[in-house]
């Protein structure tokens, strides 16, 4: 679904990303973790092409994102992305904010568009909220709120950039469900998170990112009881004993 | 002070009709230059955030020619230098077919600097409060033209009611620069008021409360327009 092949990245000389490569299949849930600084949050853009990077490849469902062949629109239309900070439309109600690309990308009419919203939104447990702008809403709604965005484009795969890094601690949770049951769906995830939590219950697999490259790529559970790399091992005991 | 006030002059037929009739002109080149300013200015400002290099250089030559210059020295070189320049036919009809030449003169000179002004505060509302949105857009699939025009763009001029404000108040009183050219607008009316009468002070307290009047209409208005798009509720720090 998802090929990342030796990425790399720089900004001026210094090096964000080096020879990454992964790859994320069809129904997988994959977590990337790693010190801060380490290139999780640029890897995860470059794949629906926010971020250029300079060498390399990622096809994403087979086409290339870096081509300049690309229709780059048509291939983000098929992967949604949640941000660190919710990134909503600020002058919009909830419902405009998940209506807007449906109407303008997918050119459904604006009562299909509603009718679909309507339906995501009562999924991620918003239905109430319809009308609400997102100042009126807490952090934790707001993030559901973009999720239920991406939704409504019926994504072939959800890109996820710390999507309960900028939360209370009292609104990880309701977020992190959203996305379980996502997961359980079967919906191809690709998720950065310092939540390990959610990793051991959700992930198929693990990558462990320091420094700009990929450390270690493994199954959960070996992630979690053998990590191969010390890098990794010295991480693990840092986040786990929290 | 040894003055003999006299308010009836203003109620004089001749001085009356001078004065309203300077009001009215006032009014029409302050909204006609304000909507030169706004759309010259809406253009300028998009076109700075403009992926092409040659729309955001020639927006940002226009933005430094006009704010730089004083506008009463613009308003010359439209009216004066102008006709001179251009080639013969077409300087001819500036002076001699133009209809109300002093008038579209004031227009587009006054408009134009005023627009360069409203350009810096449109390219800053795109780049404080709309731009940081174009990632999230672009993410959901909107073409960049769309992401600008249904996202950053009316983010950006949400949150620039309140310059516009002070811009759409300083294009009223530009508009009194036009007397310089022969325009008989409010403050002019006042002087030929004054010339006639010697009764300058009570023409000058009506051009005064005129301006008074039309400044509040202005800040009224765009207060309305604050409210009803929501400017002042994205304002609030959110939660």
């Amino acid at each position: 679904m998802i090929v990342i092949e030796d990425v790399h990245k720089s900004y001026g000389n210094q090096h964000i990303l080096r020879a990454c490569s992964a790859t994320v299949s069809l129904g997988e849930v994959v977590v990337v973790c790693g010190p801060s600084g380490s290139g999780k949050s640029t890897l995860i853009k470059c794949i629906n092409g926010l971020v250029p990077f300079e060498r390399g490849t990622i096809t994403v469902d087979g086409v290339s994102v870096s081509s300049p062949k690309t229709d780059l629109p048509a291939l983000r239309a098929r992967i949604g992305m949640v941000f660190q900070t919710f990134e909503l439309y600020p002058h919009m109600t909830a419902l405009q904010n998940v209506s807007l690309a449906q109407i303008h990308v997918l050119r459904r009419s604006r009562a299909e568009a509603d009718a679909r919203s309507e339906k995501i939104l009562a999924r991620v447990g918003l239905g109430d909220k319809r009308d609400s702008r997102p100042s009126q809403l807490s952090g934790g709604q707001q993030q559901r709120v973009s999720i239920a965005r991406a939704l409504a484009m019926d994504p072939r795969a959800m890109l996820f950039d710390e999507p309960t890094s900028a939360l209370d601690p009292e609104m990880i949770n309701e977020v992190l469900e959203v996305m379980q049951e996502l997961a359980l769906e079967g919906m191809t995830m690709m998720v950065v998170t310092h939540e390990m939590g959610f990793a051991q219950r959700v992930a198929d697999r693990v990558l462990f990112m320091d420094r700009g490259q990929i450390v270690e790529d493994a199954p959960k559970t070996q992630f979690f009881t053998a990590p191969a790399s010390e890098r990794a091992r010295q991480f693990l005991t840092k986040v786990l004993t929290h | 002070m040894n003055y003999r006030w006299d308010w009836s002059i203003l109620f004089k037929d001749t001085y009356m009709g001078w004065l309203w009739s300077g009001l009215l002109w006032t009014v029409i080149i302050s909204l006609a230059s304000w909507a030169v300013a706004l759309t010259v200015g809406l253009l300028a400002g998009s076109a700075r955030s403009a992926p092409s290099r040659g729309a955001r250089l020639l927006a940002g030559l226009y933005i430094d020619v006009f704010r730089n210059v004083p506008p009463l020295v613009q308003l010359f070189l439209w009216y004066f230098v102008l006709p001179e320049v251009v080639p013969d036919s077409f300087g001819l009809w500036l002076k001699r077919d133009l209809p109300y030449p002093e008038i579209v003169t004031a227009v587009v000179a006054i408009g134009l600097f005023a627009g360069s002004r409203v350009a810096e505060q449109v390219r800053a509302g795109i780049e404080a409060v709309g731009a940081p949105l174009m990632p999230a857009a672009l993410a959901t699939g909107l073409r960049p033209a769309q992401a600008f025009r249904l996202i950053v763009l009316p983010l950006g001029l949400r949150a620039i009611v309140g310059p516009l404000t002070s811009e759409f108040l300083i294009t009223v009183k530009l508009s009194s620069l036009s007397l310089t050219i022969g325009v008989l607008e409010l403050t002019a009316q006042s002087r030929h008021v004054e010339n006639y009468t010697f009764q300058g002070f009570e023409a000058f307290t009506f051009a005064t409360i005129g301006y008074l009047v039309i400044g509040l209409c202005v800040t009224g208005l765009m207060r309305f327009i604050d409210i009803r798009i929501g400017g002042a509720a994205l304002r609030k720090t959110p939660a």
